[in-house]
């Protein structure tokens, strides 16, 4: 996909998450705004993936979502990559919906392969399917996204301890750096000194993309961590990126993360991300 | 009567390692995960024969569950395999999400479960297992009685696609099932036939339930005895054809009596014929250290127990 349309795209996906949340008037926009450029990217330029759904997903790469709350990017970026009707984005967090508050695979929503919401498995899920992977001598990779407030959860380092121990270099586990969560910015909540040089102790490969908003960044990043796979160490994104990216008075600060916008405030978001390829 | 005998003694451990084994000659699918207890579970044989279907996690029992639900991505089987309280109660949380929410083909495989642990004390043997995992909806909850049975059981979940608790222990108890049997989830097996009491027994329990009706016999009572080696989902017929005739049931379990096989049956009984029970189980307690003999008779699992319940209950009718 051209820049000009993985712009498009992208200002898109942040209307069908402000407009979500919005209707709904519950979810998590701060981290989906944040993710947008990543997720986008990653779906339409990134990753390699065969039409349709299948749940072994055998001769494609896989992603896993553990940082679940960002459901709202994740359900509009797949279902613009054609996993299921953009319109039903129309029934997030509805009684009787596909698209649960956090993904799952209880209802069979195609492109979801793990619940994920409560927090710090999906690395570990991730881990799994990349064994299996290998194990199918299936040369294809394992992509996740975790959040940086996630790191927090104890299971995460027990899967960066495994994951270098037992070489799985065919994983890029992406850590959307943030800096903040729910009750505020993480190095007031609990600060977490380097993780670069965490990861790197546990001698994963790190990439780091500096400005994960920038497409541009985020083409180049991943291009030199999927270049890092493959030899013999498991790789690391750390992605910095602006938690309600692309919304003005959602930047700079935690207060989104968990909250819906009102009415004016909708407009106003909106007004900032003008229709490119039509509302849902 | 039917005259059960043995003549050795097995852990059901064992016949866990060796359905294993012989799930690893037969499936190609099935693959292995240990956190650091090779040993006591028996899987050195897999190991040793399939080097690339096994993985060490090492003492990370949480990830090795959620590494066991990405290994079903890509169609393998997982076992995996610690004791029952550190498969169950410390990752709780990722089967349910990961694994049982999740709707993944995870075959979690505990020893060492309840008292029979013995020496180590309360803080390895889990009385509350069952119950957490026979609350876990879509979840299969097995609990084998002896060697034979456990082999059985390992080798018949490989082939039922969703995710299972299966549940079996430390010490060496008789082995009085058949080599030859086929397991049949669900499906309880009528050890006993009688018509004055009905003892519905399930994992190291079975074994005392056939001593105790000997001992019942031997005093002119008539008791059923039902092997429930599947606690959910429970074989709700069993159990309502057998008092339908003995009018009285005694379930015995090394469990707490809540939230094990006593409750389940209980919740049948209320619903479709109730009738007087009574409970061989753990009285919501903890356990402690003692040999694995030792602790059954303290806290009441065993054959002198079941009788003594059996009549309290026949007075009850």
């Amino acid at each position: 996909m051209s820049n000009k349309n993985l712009h498009d795209l992208t200002t898109q996906v942040r209307r069908d998450i402000l407009r979500m949340v919005h209707k709904v008037n519950s979810g998590h926009p701060g981290g989906s705004l944040g993710c947008t450029e990543f997720l986008v990217t990653l779906y339409t330029n990134i990753m390699n993936r065969k039409e349709g759904f299948d749940m072994d997903g055998i001769d494609e790469d896989l992603f896993f979502l553990s940082n679940g709350h960002i459901s709202p990017v994740f359900y509009s970026v797949l279902a613009h990559s054609g996993y299921f009707p953009v319109k039903e984005l129309n029934t997030f967090r509805l009684l009787n919906s596909r698209l649960q508050g956090h993904p799952t695979t209880h209802e069979g929503l195609p492109g979801v392969r793990i619940a994920s919401g409560s927090l710090g498995q999906g690395l570990s899920v991730a881990i799994g399917a990349a064994q299996a992977k290998k194990l199918n001598n299936d040369s294809n990779l394992i992509y996740s996204l975790l959040g940086d407030g996630e790191l927090q959860e104890g299971q995460n380092w027990e899967a960066i301890m495994y994951a270098s121990a037992k070489k799985v270099d065919n994983l890029i586990a992406t850590i959307d750096l943030n800096g903040k969560q729910i009750d505020g910015a993480t190095d007031d909540v609990l600060p977490m000194g380097s993780i670069k040089g965490k990861f790197e102790a546990f001698d994963w490969t790190v990439i780091e993309i500096e400005n994960g908003n920038d497409i541009e960044a985020i083409l180049e990043g991943m291009a030199m961590a999927k270049a890092a796979t493959g030899k013999g160490k498991p790789v690391c994104v750390l992605l910095k990126t602006m938690m309600g990216n692309g919304v003005d008075f959602m930047m700079h600060t935690h207060a989104w993360h968990g909250k819906a916008p009102n009415d004016d405030q909708l407009e106003n978001a909106l007004n900032q991300n003008p229709e490119t390829l039509g509302d849902y | 009567m039917k005259t059960y005998t043995y003549t050795e003694k097995k852990d059901t451990r064992s016949g866990f390692g060796a359905g294993l084994t012989e799930l690893g000659r037969t499936n190609p699918n099935v693959v292995a995960l240990c956190a650091d207890l090779i040993g006591s579970l028996k899987m050195n044989q897999f190991i040793e024969e399939n080097p690339e279907r096994f993985f060490q996690i090492g003492i990370a029992e949480a990830n090795m569950m959620s590494i066991a639900a990405g290994l079903t991505i890509g169609g393998k089987i997982p076992f995996t395999g610690t004791f029952a309280n550190f498969s169950t109660g410390r990752v709780y949380d990722q089967i349910r999400q990961s694994i049982a929410y999740s709707d993944k083909n995870v075959k979690i495989c505990a020893s060492h479960a309840g008292l029979t642990l013995g020496e180590d004390g309360a803080t390895h043997q889990i009385l509350e297992d069952i119950g957490l995992m026979k609350m876990l909806p879509g979840m299969v909850v097995i609990n084998t009685c002896d060697y034979n049975q456990t082999k059985a059981a390992t080798i018949a979940i490989a082939d039922y696609e969703g995710p299972v608790y299966l549940r079996f222990g430390r010490p060496a108890v008789p082995v009085f099932t058949p080599e030859d049997q086929v397991f049949e989830i669900g499906k309880a097996i009528q050890l006993q036939e009688g018509s004055d009491v009905t003892i519905v027994a399930t994992g190291h329990l079975v074994w005392e339930a056939l001593e105790a009706a000997k001992v019942l016999h031997e005093q002119g009572i008539s008791a059923e005895v039902i092997n429930i080696h599947t606690i959910k989902p429970l074989d709700d017929k069993a159990i309502l054809d057998s008092v339908a005739k003995t009018g009285c049931i005694v379930t015995a379990e090394e469990h707490n009596h809540l939230g094990g096989l006593g409750e389940s049956v209980a919740r049948v009984l209320a619903l479709h014929h109730p009738t007087p029970q009574e409970f061989v189980a753990t009285n919501d307690t903890f356990g402690e250290s003692g040999t694995p003999a030792q602790l059954m008779e303290k806290y009441g699992l065993n054959s002198d127990s079941i009788v003594e319940k059996a009549l309290k209950v026949i007075n009850r009718k």
